[in-house]
């Protein structure tokens, strides 16, 4: 059971440099005797003929909402960006994390959370950067929630005025449903998944702010037009803001940067 | 399948409920489903089969609203019924919309059996 948040039902792993720690595993077995019910509903007002009801009209993934609300609080307390990066498996997330981090390091302090179903692999690059990660491993989870986070950010204790970056497990779909307490969410695909990746998976697209189309240098391999990618993009949210990048030749990337930048704190003047 | 976390938080909302309530089992379940709130309805059938064995769950009836996509064009105000996220408003064809209904994820009621009734 976790002290602070009361937890008790997850599975996921928290993995800070070279060891395994705060683990959550847990057995939730019941045994309950279980009594066979009659289904013939009559509809009679008698209450007891089919129990007693509670109306309860709460929100499902309510106990997500809360957690990722106080993580917002806490990340905006401390006056720290927080950006969850979404994408299918290969679309090059850890590649441009790696590419900006090495570029910014010494304008911009920042901290990572990597998401994966296994290994520490991709923290590990990260750390090759200098940067501070933490790596968390979902299992068979298919998505990071605000559970989660919560904890990674207590073991990562990100600086001040800095940029968090949450790389989330690569998956298209799952992740759109859960809010981890972020300021934005960036999608990002890459060239070979072809043009018509955001009206095929529109929940991504639709609960992002900003768009990365990544892997630009493949453009003259791929039959991709970049204007349709945006275009059927516009479609499920006309807000978004595109980045095309390419963190191969370095195309594209100052744009990212100039945004990140906007997105940094500046100490209030006086 | 990340509907089989959305029942794994079903159980746990409505274990914990139920048993405030004093409740033995719990004999239905209803739930709103907006159609746009990305649950798969058959993977959600598959992961609820499994997840609720061994819950107060496991012989409830349940009950599924599924609520239909209501948006509100930003551009021309008219409120429309929407099937896709990427739908255009069929009044002026702009894709700028508010979703108004259709992403509910809910358990609207329970209806337990308390020891009182054994």
């Amino acid at each position: 059971m976790c002290i602070t948040c009361g937890c008790g039902t997850d599975s996921a792993h928290i993995v800070t440099e070279g060891h395994h720690n705060h683990d959550h595993g847990h057995n939730h077995d019941h045994n309950h005797d279980h009594h066979h019910h009659e289904h013939g509903h009559t509809h009679s007002h008698h209450q007891d003929v089919n129990g007693r009801l509670i109306t309860l009209e709460k929100d499902i993934l309510h106990e997500n909402a809360l957690l990722a609300a106080r993580n917002r609080g806490y990340l905006d307390a401390k006056k720290i960006f927080a950006i969850n990066m979404v994408s299918s498996p290969g679309s090059g997330k850890t590649m441009l994390l790696e590419r900006t981090l090495t570029e910014l390091k010494n304008k911009i302090d920042f901290s990572v959370i990597e998401g994966d179903q296994n290994t520490s692999l991709d923290a590990d690059r990260i750390r090759e950067t200098g940067t501070k990660a933490v790596q968390i491993n979902t299992g068979k989870g298919c998505h990071l929630d605000a559970h989660m986070v919560l904890h990674a950010i207590q073991e990562l204790d990100p600086p001040e005025r800095s940029i968090l970056f949450i790389e989330n497990v690569g998956n298209l779909v799952c992740p759109s449903m859960f809010d981890l307490g972020e300021n934005e969410r960036v999608v990002i695909f890459s060239v070979t998944e072809g043009d018509d990746k955001p009206i095929k998976y529109p929940d991504m697209f639709h609960t992002s702010g900003v768009c990365v189309i990544n892997k630009t240098d493949l453009l003259p391999y791929v039959s991709f037009n970049v204007e349709t990618a945006m275009e059927n993009a516009k479609k499920i949210n006309p807000e978004l803001t595109f980045f095309t990048t390419s963190c191969t030749t370095g195309e594209g990337l100052d744009e990212w940067y100039h945004w990140l930048r906007t997105k940094i704190h500046k100490p209030v003047a006086g | 399948m990340h509907e089989i976390t959305v029942v794994a938080n079903i159980i746990e909302i409505a274990e914990n409920e139920a048993r405030k309530a004093g409740a033995l089992s719990i004999s239905e379940i209803e739930l709103e489903i907006g159609k746009l709130s990305c649950i798969e309805k058959t993977a959600f059938d598959f992961a609820w089969k499994h997840g609720i064995r061994n819950t107060l769950l496991e012989h409830a009836k349940r009950i599924t609203h599924d609520i239909p996509g209501k948006a509100k064009c930003k551009t021309c105000k008219q409120v429309f019924e929407i099937a896709e996220l990427f739908d255009p408003c069929p009044h002026c064809g702009n894709y700028f919309s508010e979703i108004l209904e259709g992403n509910e994820l809910k358990i609207r009621s329970l209806r337990i059996k308390e020891s009182t009734n054994l």
